[in-house]
């Protein structure tokens, strides 16, 4: 019994130590982003030479970070809101109807999220060129919005299920007119559902490559976008620079992934998925 | 509820029109649109563009490239994840603070991990400078523009969701049963292998499913960390080549239908195989 106990203790520390080896590696990547982003001359030594914070200005210069930023703020924003906009009344039908093809609906919502955006993002791009709104906000907003519209429908729809239907009638018994019912019974009901799902969309948002780099044309680059086009030019800027955009990406992020981890989850930003595993 | 009949239409239904009206033209249109694309070829016959694929080397060779990419970083993801998040499976602070430090690499992103590795994992970064400051390995290391670079990267970002995927699952199961076996005198490896295990299969071949199709599209790492010419000339870059460095948007339609064509087929083949363990409902969420 003892050597069992022996083996578990040490298959324990084993797990534990993985986990802190990844934790620990994936701590120091990102402090070397941001040391080198304050670093001054750093070239093969432990540490830098000497720290400035000058290469925030220059890569706010180069890069057209305020620009960027506000193009970043609209196309979330806009995401946000119009995936609440379409979303949320589809995840209350669907929540409380029953109706034929409601698997067949389900299954449509759940494919864009099991496809990685890659795939789907070059059929697209070419149908948004054809239609000349690739290049344009317009474009990097109605992208961005496939992934977020069924993201919003899947995490509401448990979400509104579990609001008891009967709060409704009352309202309609006591005569409360559809807007009403809305405003005073179902709004303030939903709000915190929808405030978790937005901040699940707008974190995931900030951070989607692939659809922006795909439809964005250089007016309507994306934080996360420009610091592809950064590091991918890396060779002819000083490296510094393009490590405080990264700091300066990883800011915004992760400000935004406080703010949500008050309110949801973490693992509701990849699990939602398995609500309706059948479907897939 | 509404008291509606058969016959007359309900008119809450019209509440999911924009969300599926959405849906059709950004998602289905483009998709089927993409697809009769790639059968009209901008020369030769209909089926030139997956006569050209599977003839052209550097075309062919990238779905081996890439599955020689996406499967070892799959198996360790999942693999890694099951027993670190079995081990979490209690609520706890610790199983909190661990979630949120996993989450951040998964919110950063892809580009933002390159970015970090180039620098960290370079033949000047840190790791390098410890391994030889501890003489376990002199000279610089290559882990950086290459297959290896890829590879880390991709576990870097599909652990933790890996990890949180399976998490949910294991959280889902109910602790009473576990706690029944044990009353009935089964030893902790015999409780998982018994019980967890079993009820776990769904969730992992979805886990696995969900991790590998990530991996398998795996594009800004292939390019900022690998050799994107070379060893790394992934399935993603062929597509993205054809379509805006070639602008042959028919090619590209081709090479991603193909994409998900070999995507559909893993899913399908893991979630098939799950049926040879256990059929039954997948573990409930947690309500």
């Amino acid at each position: 019994m003892d050597t069992h106990r022996l083996l578990m203790k040490l298959w324990k520390s084993l797990v534990a130590l993985v986990m802190g080896f990844f934790i620990l590696n994936v701590a120091f990547m990102v402090a070397a982003v941001g040391t080198s982003s304050v670093a001054r001359r750093w070239l093969g030594t432990w540490l830098p030479d000497g720290y400035t914070f000058n290469w925030y200005q220059t890569a706010w210069k180069e890069f057209q970070l305020d620009s960027v930023l506000w193009v970043t703020i609209e196309v979330v924003a806009a995401v946000v809101f119009l995936s609440i906009l379409i979303g949320v009344p589809a995840a209350y039908a669907l929540a409380r109807r029953d109706f034929r093809g409601k698997n067949l609906l389900m299954g449509l919502f759940l494919l864009p999220l099991m496809i990685p955006p890659i795939t789907y993002g070059i059929p697209l791009a070419t149908v948004m060129y054809q239609a000349h709104i690739a290049g344009t906000i317009f474009g990097v907003i109605l992208a961005n919005m496939i992934p977020a519209v069924p993201f919003m429908i899947l995490v509401m729809t448990p979400f509104i299920e579990q609001i008891d239907a009967n709060l409704e009638s009352a309202a309609r018994v006591f005569g409360a007119n559809t807007f009403r019912l809305f405003w005073h019974v179902l709004l303030p009901l939903l709000a915190p559902g929808i405030l978790a799902a937005s901040l699940l969309v707008l974190v995931r948002t900030i951070g989607m490559f692939e659809l922006t780099f795909l439809t964005a044309g250089p007016d309507s680059q994306t934080l996360v976008v420009a610091l592809y086009y950064a590091v991918f030019a890396a060779g002819v800027r000083a490296p510094q620079s393009v490590d405080a955009m990264a700091m300066v990406y990883m800011a915004v992020t992760l400000a935004w992934l406080l703010i949500a981890l008050q309110f949801v989850n973490p693992t509701q930003l990849v699990s939602r998925v398995k609500e309706h595993p059948k479907t897939a | 509820m509404t008291g509606a009949g058969p016959s007359s239409f309900d008119r809450s239904l019209l509440l999911l029109v924009p969300a599926t009206l959405f849906m059709v033209v950004l998602f289905v249109y483009p998709f089927l649109y993409g697809l009769q694309l790639s059968f009209r070829p901008m020369e030769g016959n209909w089926l030139a563009n997956y006569t050209q694929f599977f003839t052209t080397d550097n075309l062919r060779d990238t779905v081996w490239t890439t599955l020689k990419l996406a499967i070892p970083a799959t198996v360790i993801n999942v693999g890694v994840a099951l027993p670190i998040a079995y081990q979490m499976r209690h609520s706890s602070r610790f199983q909190k603070l661990i979630t949120t430090l996993l989450v951040i690499p998964l919110t950063l992103g892809t580009v933002l991990i390159a970015e970090g590795m180039l620098g960290y994992f370079g033949p000047k970064g840190w790791l390098s400078q410890s391994l030889q400051w501890l003489h376990i390995y002199e000279g610089p290391i290559r882990l950086t523009h290459n297959y290896w670079g890829v590879l880390i990267s991709l576990v870097i970002s599909g652990f933790p969701f890996a990890f949180l995927l399976t998490l949910s699952y294991i959280t889902g199961i109910d602790p009473n049963l576990p706690r029944a076996a044990s009353t009935l005198g089964a030893t902790p490896w015999n409780q998982f292998r018994h019980i967890y295990l079993p009820l776990l299969v769904p969730g992992l071949a979805m886990a696995f499913a969900l991790s590998f199709v990530q991996a398998f599209s795996v594009f800004p790492s292939a390019v900022l960390l690998g050799s994107p010419a070379g060893a790394t000339r992934v399935i993603s870059i062929a597509a993205y080549e054809a379509a805006f460095e070639r602008y042959d948007y028919s090619m590209a339609s081709a090479v991603a239908m193909l994409m998900g064509v070999v995507q559909l087929i893993v899913v399908a083949a893991v979630l098939g195989a799950r049926g040879m363990f256990y059929r039954g409902p997948v573990s409930g969420g947690k309500g």
